[in-house]
């Protein structure tokens, strides 16, 4: 039988009358009660890897290694409040779900570690993205990427460092960025200005400076 | 007079194998029409799982492969891979393993559907979104939203509860496996509720 919400559901709630009609008490708590463990790093770090170099599950989680603390920072809220959001089956907002103390203690941890890069984007189109970070794409109002995240795309405050990010996150994020970002009104989202600059962006293009960026140390 | 001829046990199995396979339209080629005999033995006719031996249908052929390589040099080793699986890949070579691999991974998976139904919920909550207060990732991140897994990683969906409980626990236990972590590290935070809960909800995903 197909494991559809509903029918799991009617499943429980007749596997629960059928429970209660034998109990006269209360239901027992689904998980134990015990200690949270102290820093979140280690839960970021179950799926951003153990040194934040990021991991290709199902879902491609980005590299944190190196990356701007105030960007980390600004994402981690925005993902609390629901300005970036994605509709897909993990709850964002609860896995990113910091209190603010913690976020800023999280967001230097991570900028504090630089494994190397871990690659994988196309190499054939490694030159071309090269040409795109440095150079833009004047005819189609594109401006350098590396005038805003630096000539070695490691970013500053609140501007990303891109240097090193995963090959499919990039690519993701590039054409879908208004699917994810912005999704409610945040006094401080400045990653609004991104987004005609991707749709400025072609699906080949998206891929060259993704594929380059993947291979930056 | 007529002498009623018994065909050999070993003869039978292997039609009915390829009856099966026949059937469900996959093909064995040669060499591994032979060898899969020494997996459906434990693993069920089509890699539907019996008893201790896991589902294979369906699963990841690289996350076989893996598994192939990983008895082989000894890296995984809880207590019935030891026992039975590091002799069986003893002599298992590349072509055979990854020949043996797509083959298991081209059958149609049909779930376990033997965990217990009213713990499936709560295992679905835990499967889609984790348990952040506790630091535990959500699993669907890595293995996807119906658990079917990707490249490495294995599908859960519809392995067998008890199959399933006895793994996440071992990941708590220390035992190991040579892909990276970060299963050690998640599985040895499950409660034993949760485990079994988990267990429950993925016998029954299709």
């Amino acid at each position: 039988m197909k494991v559809t919400p509903q029918s799991v559901f009617l499943a429980a709630t007749l596997a629960t009358a059928l429970v209660a009609a034998g109990h006269a008490g209360g239901r027992h708590r689904a998980v134990a009660p015990r200690e949270a463990a102290g820093s979140k790093v280690d839960y970021c770090k179950d799926c951003h890897g153990l040194s934040g170099q990021g991991y290709r599950g199902y879902l491609t989680m980005p590299r944190l290694a190196g990356q701007q603390s105030e960007y980390i920072e600004s994402q981690l809220r925005n993902f609390a409040e629901r300005s970036r959001d994605r509709d897909i089956f993990i709850n964002m907002a609860r896995v990113h779900g910091l209190s603010p103390e913690t976020r800023s203690a999280v967001a230097s941890h991570f900028k504090g570690l630089d494994p190397p890069p871990m690659g994988g984007g196309p190499r054939n189109l490694v030159a071309t993205g090269q040409k795109i970070f440095q150079e833009g794409i004047p005819e189609a109002n594109v401006p350098a990427c590396s005038a805003c995240h630096g000539p070695d795309a490691k970013g500053e405050a609140a501007i990303p460092r891109l240097a090193g990010q995963l090959y499919p996150y990039t690519v993701r994020q590039l054409s879908g960025w208004s699917k994810e970002r912005g999704q409610a009104a945040a006094k401080d989202d400045t990653t609004a200005v991104m987004t005609s600059i991707s749709h400025g962006l072609t699906p080949p293009q998206i891929d060259a400076i993704a594929a380059y960026l993947s291979y930056l140390r | 007079m007529r002498v009623k001829v018994r065909m050999k046990r070993s003869i039978r199995l292997t039609m009915a194998t390829l009856a099966m396979a026949a059937s469900a339209g996959v093909s064995l080629a040669g060499d591994v029409e032979t060898v899969s005999r020494n997996c459906t033995w434990c693993h069920g006719a089509l890699g539907h799982g019996y008893s201790t031996a896991p589902r294979l249908a369906g699963q990841r052929h690289l996350y076989i492969m893996n598994q192939l390589y990983d008895f082989r040099t000894h890296a995984r080793d809880n207590p019935f891979s030891q026992q039975y699986m590091w002799g069986a890949t003893a002599n298992l070579g590349p072509q055979t393993a990854r020949d043996l691999a797509e083959y298991f991974a081209s059958i149609p998976p049909s779930p376990a559907n033997d965990g217990d139904l009213a713990l499936a919920v709560t295992g679905r909550e835990i499967y889609l979104e984790g348990i952040p207060e506790y630091e535990i990732a959500a699993c669907a991140a890595c293995h996807g939203p119906n658990a079917e897994g990707i490249g490495q990683i294995p599908r859960l969906g519809g392995l067998s509860y008890s199959y399933l409980k006895r793994r996440l626990a071992q990941w708590g236990e220390g035992y190991h496996v040579a892909a990276e972590p970060p299963m050690p590290r998640i599985a040895s935070r499950l409660a034993p509720e949760e485990i079994a809960a988990l267990a429950s909800y993925l016998s029954f995903v299709r």
